[in-house]
């Protein structure tokens, strides 16, 4: 298996690379990690004719933290994220969905902004940051816009990014007073994606109630989605075991859920419910401990 | 990957798009300037602003191998695994899958376990990698191939190499790890023999061979 030819580029700056990008539009393809364009390329199921690396630009990598928001580079790997000690106590679902992607070799090498660009229905990311509203920011020659996560996953491996648009980060709210974060997978053993993972952030308000949910869902639809009538059913009540189980029956509502040798469509709906209910179970859990510290 | 490919800087004559002639005389500058590779690497981040381009032919690529600096002519298409095994003759790391799924091609970049299938090898310049021939030999075994041999942690051996590698790296993160952790962080590796339970072993009894002292 080995790609069709193609130019290599390896752009120092973010101004440079959205030059090229600018320049090459569908004839260009972004390296950000290559786990998944790679072995694409090899299947020739992708054939750009410029590859641009962008994995030297280290203005694009790091996690820094703006009141009570985290902006997080593109080019951050997983393991970077997964190890962050800021991230841990101050934004835990980003590092406990890291430690769920793939397998070491993946999370060393495997970038947050070259997997959420690429939009596999299977992958982590997308879960945490539409279960947190993220903010991407996506830049370009002729200016940059912030695109809201629930707009950026358009379909099957397709976002809302533009040909000549790089994403260069993304924000998200750091954990509030009396919020709690979980990530719970259920784990393909051989690849790693995941058959079904959702990640939640629950806040409790004074009387132990729920204030706000924020679930995303990933591997059971063509994108990662938030469920509407799961996350309806608990707004602002209190969250008891029953009621949490009514709620997440409807993980899948209205959602086409896939298919394939691993897991039927029947399963992996069965699955959602299941692990949207692990998800927010645990994430109430940690609020409700996070409310006793506060 | 940061800090690389400083040398394939355009000519700061050059405007507009960049030939690939343009490139190649970039390039061989640099290369004739042969010992100055080596200082250029740690020095890429302070580099001036500029890009690459190199290929769709063969390109000057240097890599650095267990300790060596090799300088090869590669298209950029070409894979870090498939360079170490057609170019250096390096054939400890192995072609199974060839995407980023089984880790019978794990080497270490920069110390890190890392699927060479996945790597151009263009991408691998100005870091360091290990092989499994660079971290222990027939003659001088490291703890963990020792530890392999020990439990007979292999059947027909083609992702020992992996194993071994990923090992290693797993056990100088977790000198002390439970079975669920050896578990855990050796999910990049597979065995379609299936000889995890003597391959935990082993993990377990080289993490105790290993303790205090160095291995590799």
């Amino acid at each position: 298996m080995i790609p069709e030819s193609f130019e290599y580029h390896a752009p120092k700056n973010l101004a440079e690379a959205t030059r090229l990008v600018g320049q090459f539009g569908a004839d260009g393809k972004l390296l950000a990690g290559g786990h998944s364009l790679v072995p694409l390329m090899k299947l020739r199921l992708a054939a750009p004719k410029h590859l641009i690396d962008i994995t030297g630009i280290g203005e694009l990598n790091y996690i820094r933290e703006e009141g009570d928001r985290f902006e997080i580079g593109a080019l951050t790997t997983h393991f970077q994220l997964e190890s962050s000690g800021l991230l841990k106590s101050r934004c835990p679902l980003l590092p406990e969905t890291a430690r769920e992607i793939g397998d070491v070799q993946v999370r060393n090498k495997g970038t947050l902004g070259g997997s959420l660009a690429h939009s596999d229905p299977a992958a982590d990311w997308p879960a945490a940051v539409v279960a947190l509203d993220a903010e991407m920011h996506a830049v370009s020659a002729s200016g940059e816009r912030r695109i809201p996560a629930k707009d950026f996953f358009v379909d099957l491996l397709a976002t809302a990014l533009q040909p000549e648009e790089i994403l260069a980060a993304i924000r998200v709210p750091a954990l509030p007073a009396r919020g709690g974060d979980a990530y719970a997978k259920h784990c393909h053993p051989a690849s790693g994606f995941a058959v079904v993972g959702v990640a939640a952030r629950v806040v409790l308000d004074e009387r132990g109630n729920l204030a706000e949910i924020g679930v995303g869902i990933t591997g059971v639809g063509p994108k990662a989605y938030r469920p509407a009538a799961l996350e309806e059913a608990l707004r602002g009540k209190s969250p008891g075991r029953k009621r949490l189980e009514e709620a997440c029956a409807h993980a899948a509502d209205g959602v086409e859920v896939n298919s394939d040798l691993y897991a039927s469509a029947e399963y992996r709906g069965h699955l959602a419910a299941v692990y949207a209910r692990r998800a927010v179970e645990k994430a109430l859990e940690r609020a409700s401990e996070n409310s006793q510290i506060s | 990957m940061r800090g690389k490919r400083d040398k394939h800087r355009r000519p700061p004559a050059a405007k507009g798009g960049v030939t690939r002639r343009d490139f190649l005389r970039g390039a061989g500058v640099t290369v004739s300037g042969g010992l100055l590779v080596g200082t250029q690497v740690g020095k890429a981040a302070q580099a001036p602003a500029s890009s690459a381009v190199a290929g769709p032919g063969a390109v000057p690529v240097t890599l650095h191998v267990n300790g060596k600096v090799h300088r090869l002519q590669l298209e950029p298409r070409v894979t870090l695994l498939e360079a170490l095994r057609n170019e250096l003759d390096l054939t400890g790391a192995k072609k199974v899958c060839d995407r980023g799924v089984c880790g019978s091609c794990t080497v270490f970049v920069d110390r890190r376990p890392a699927y060479a299938c996945d790597l151009l090898a263009i991408e691998a310049e100005g870091h360091q990698i290990t092989t499994i021939e660079g971290i222990g030999s027939k003659d001088k075994l490291s703890p963990v191939m020792h530890a392999f041999v020990e439990h007979d942690a292999q059947q027909c051996g083609f992702c020992t190499p992996g194993f071994v590698m990923a090992c290693t790296a797993f056990l100088e993160r977790n000198p002390n790890p439970t079975l669920e952790e050896v578990e855990k962080g050796l999910g990049g590796n597979l065995c379609r023999c299936g000889t995890y339970a003597g391959i935990r072993l082993a993990v377990l009894d080289a993490a105790k061979a290993m303790k205090g002292g160095s291995h590799a």
